[in-house]
């Protein structure tokens, strides 16, 4: 069937068909990326990782014994649910009930605007991206008031920490997404998908490098990923704004920080890495669309666990210093490139071309240097 | 069945606004208050959803919500007493206060039915698509000298914050480096 088709038929019913099917993907997604990153993470540290769970109560399955322990994430999830669920004494109960919940919103109301396919999405808004940055912002709230709400020190600093870290980042990361506007001339996700065509060069990664980069850096401080991952600092914090959560609450957490990551990963294809677009073939079949569209999303998951397991974390000083005194003007610079750009040639095409060239020249020159110039 | 659909989400949120505006004005804890406030600004942009004005929605997320309210619950949280101070929520005056409540009512509730000119177009000529487009022209022409004014506005009152908050922080910004 084609994708247009489905466009047309698309009702409100099928809407939330839709967001149920799209529902159940992200949350199974979400158990089996917790147990892809601690696979990796294990990999990547030379170790084997979770390898035992499998499913030995259906017959069928048995063959998935051992090994790559892929019963894992259910054990997880009946292991957390199975707990006490403890709230302190003098913690505010509502707010502390309430919190988890506005973090669990925030993330996977997100993900409502993006395509998967040519014109199936949720909600096909006019200004999608818009939405986008307005609901993002509401996760601040989850993290400041479930800070506030534990009525401890540990919890209070590690909220406010995340609240000003997600404040501070959110300027540049709208900075790189006023780049993408004025790159695809549109505010749709699903015209901006579609004004990057089926020609990888095309796409914004290539027009717009440093836009991606900056939007990048941002997501990962967006959702508290390592390197900054200063709000849930173990060493300093315990557990930074959750110290105080266990159970459920601290699974709805969880559940929220993974899928955060998830529909991050999904923004950052639709905007720069060419969303549904199949490399060389336009029009191409709505499952084929879809497939393209997950093959990138969890290349840019496996990019969010590698760079975990890769960078330390930083300072607090340092982060406040990266988004205000580097980030900040870099994206503003990047804007007044792809701008002017844009008005002097009318087209993106040297912005590729100048994209490309950097990218050998830093290539030719990571294989020229010695390593230790890297310290520099 | 769409249209039925529709009116549930608008009382839904209709019912929203209400009571979280409620919870504004009756809660005796500070933080509550802002917690409703959140719900208000939610409310209020799906009200503009509804009015086809996405562009005026999200602007108003991004900025109450995401902005005001997040400096608003950061001011009371850093500041040590607040947050536990009750605040004075019983009705004084109640005879006096009625009154000018029900008067300001009756006019609104005049002005509504008899003098306002609600302007009704016709399904053909509504607004399509976006509107950031007819805004982001008008603001950079026509209205061009007000845009230019408030930024200045926002400014001075950036530097008059930046200006007091950093007074005395001299000895911790050279720690810093």
């Amino acid at each position: 069937m084609n994708a247009l088709a489905l466009l047309l038929v698309m009702e409100l019913g099928d809407r939330f068909a839709l967001m149920g099917v799209v529902l159940g993907v992200l949350l199974t997604a979400v158990a089996y990326t917790v147990y892809a990153e601690r696979r990796i993470a294990a990999f990547i540290q030379n170790r084997t990782g979770p390898d035992r769970v499998g499913f030995d109560l259906i017959p069928q399955l048995k063959f998935l014994k051992g090994a790559i322990g892929l019963g894992q994430p259910l054990a997880d999830v009946i292991k957390l649910l199975m707990k006490e669920d403890v709230v302190p004494e003098n913690a505010n109960k509502f707010v502390h009930a309430l919190a988890p919940l506005i973090s669990l919103f925030a993330a996977l109301t997100t993900i409502a605007v993006v395509p998967y396919a040519k014109g199936v999405a949720i909600a096909d808004v006019n200004i999608g991206i818009l939405y986008i940055l307005a609901i993002t912002s509401l996760g601040v709230y989850g993290i400041t008031l479930s800070g506030w709400a534990s009525n401890s020190k540990y919890s209070l600093l590690g909220g406010l920490r995340s609240s000003a870290q997600m404040i501070s980042y959110e300027l540049s990361m709208g900075l790189a997404v006023v780049s993408v506007v004025v790159l695809t001339n549109a505010l749709n996700m699903g015209e901006i998908v579609e004004s990057q065509t089926s020609n990888p060069l095309n796409w914004n990664v290539c027009r717009n490098l440093l836009g991606f980069i900056i939007f990048t850096t941002a997501a990962f401080a967006e959702t508290n990923r390592a390197p900054f991952d200063l709000p849930e600092a173990e060493q300093e914090l315990v557990g930074g704004y959750h110290t105080e959560y266990s159970s459920m609450k601290f699974a709805l957490f969880f559940l929220a920080e993974y899928a955060n990551m998830i529909v991050a990963c999904t923004v950052i294809v639709t905007l720069f890495l060419g969303g549904y677009q199949v490399p060389f073939w336009t029009d191409a079949p709505w499952f084929v669309q879809v497939g393209a569209f997950i093959t990138k999303t969890l290349f840019m998951m496996f990019v969010f666990i590698w760079v975990r397991w890769t960078l330390p974390r930083f300072k607090y000083n340092q982060l406040m210093d990266l988004g205000w005194k580097f980030m900040l003007p870099l994206g503003l610079f990047n804007l007044l490139i792809v701008a002017s750009t844009i008005v002097i040639f009318g087209n993106s095409l040297p912005l590729s071309i100048l994209n490309l060239v950097l990218v050998a020249l830093c290539v030719a020159g990571s294989f020229a240097a010695k390593p230790q110039s890297k310290m520099a | 069945m769409n249209s039925l659909a529709y009116q549930i989400i608008f009382y839904l949120f209709a019912a929203i606004i209400v009571g979280s505006a409620a919870l504004v004005v009756i809660s005796k804890n500070i933080i509550h208050s802002a917690f409703g406030l959140l719900f208000t600004f939610f409310g209020v942009a799906a009200i503009y959803v509804y009015l086809n004005a996405d562009f005026i929605a999200v602007t108003q997320i991004v900025v109450y919500v995401g902005g005001i309210l997040v400096l608003l619950l950061f001011g009371v949280m850093l500041t040590n007493k607040i947050t536990q101070a009750d605040l004075k929520t019983e009705t004084l005056n109640p005879v006096p206060g009625l009154l000018i409540t029900l008067s300001v009512l009756a006019m609104l509730l005049y002005t509504f039915y008899f003098r306002a000119k609600w302007v009704t177009v016709p399904v053909d000529q509504q607004l399509r698509g976006t509107v950031v487009e007819p805004i982001g022209i008008a603001t950079m022409t026509t209205y061009v000298l007000p845009f230019e004014i408030v930024s200045i506005v926002l400014m001075v009152a950036l530097l008059g914050a930046a200006y007091i908050a950093r007074a005395d922080r001299k000895v911790q910004t050279k720690e810093g480096k």
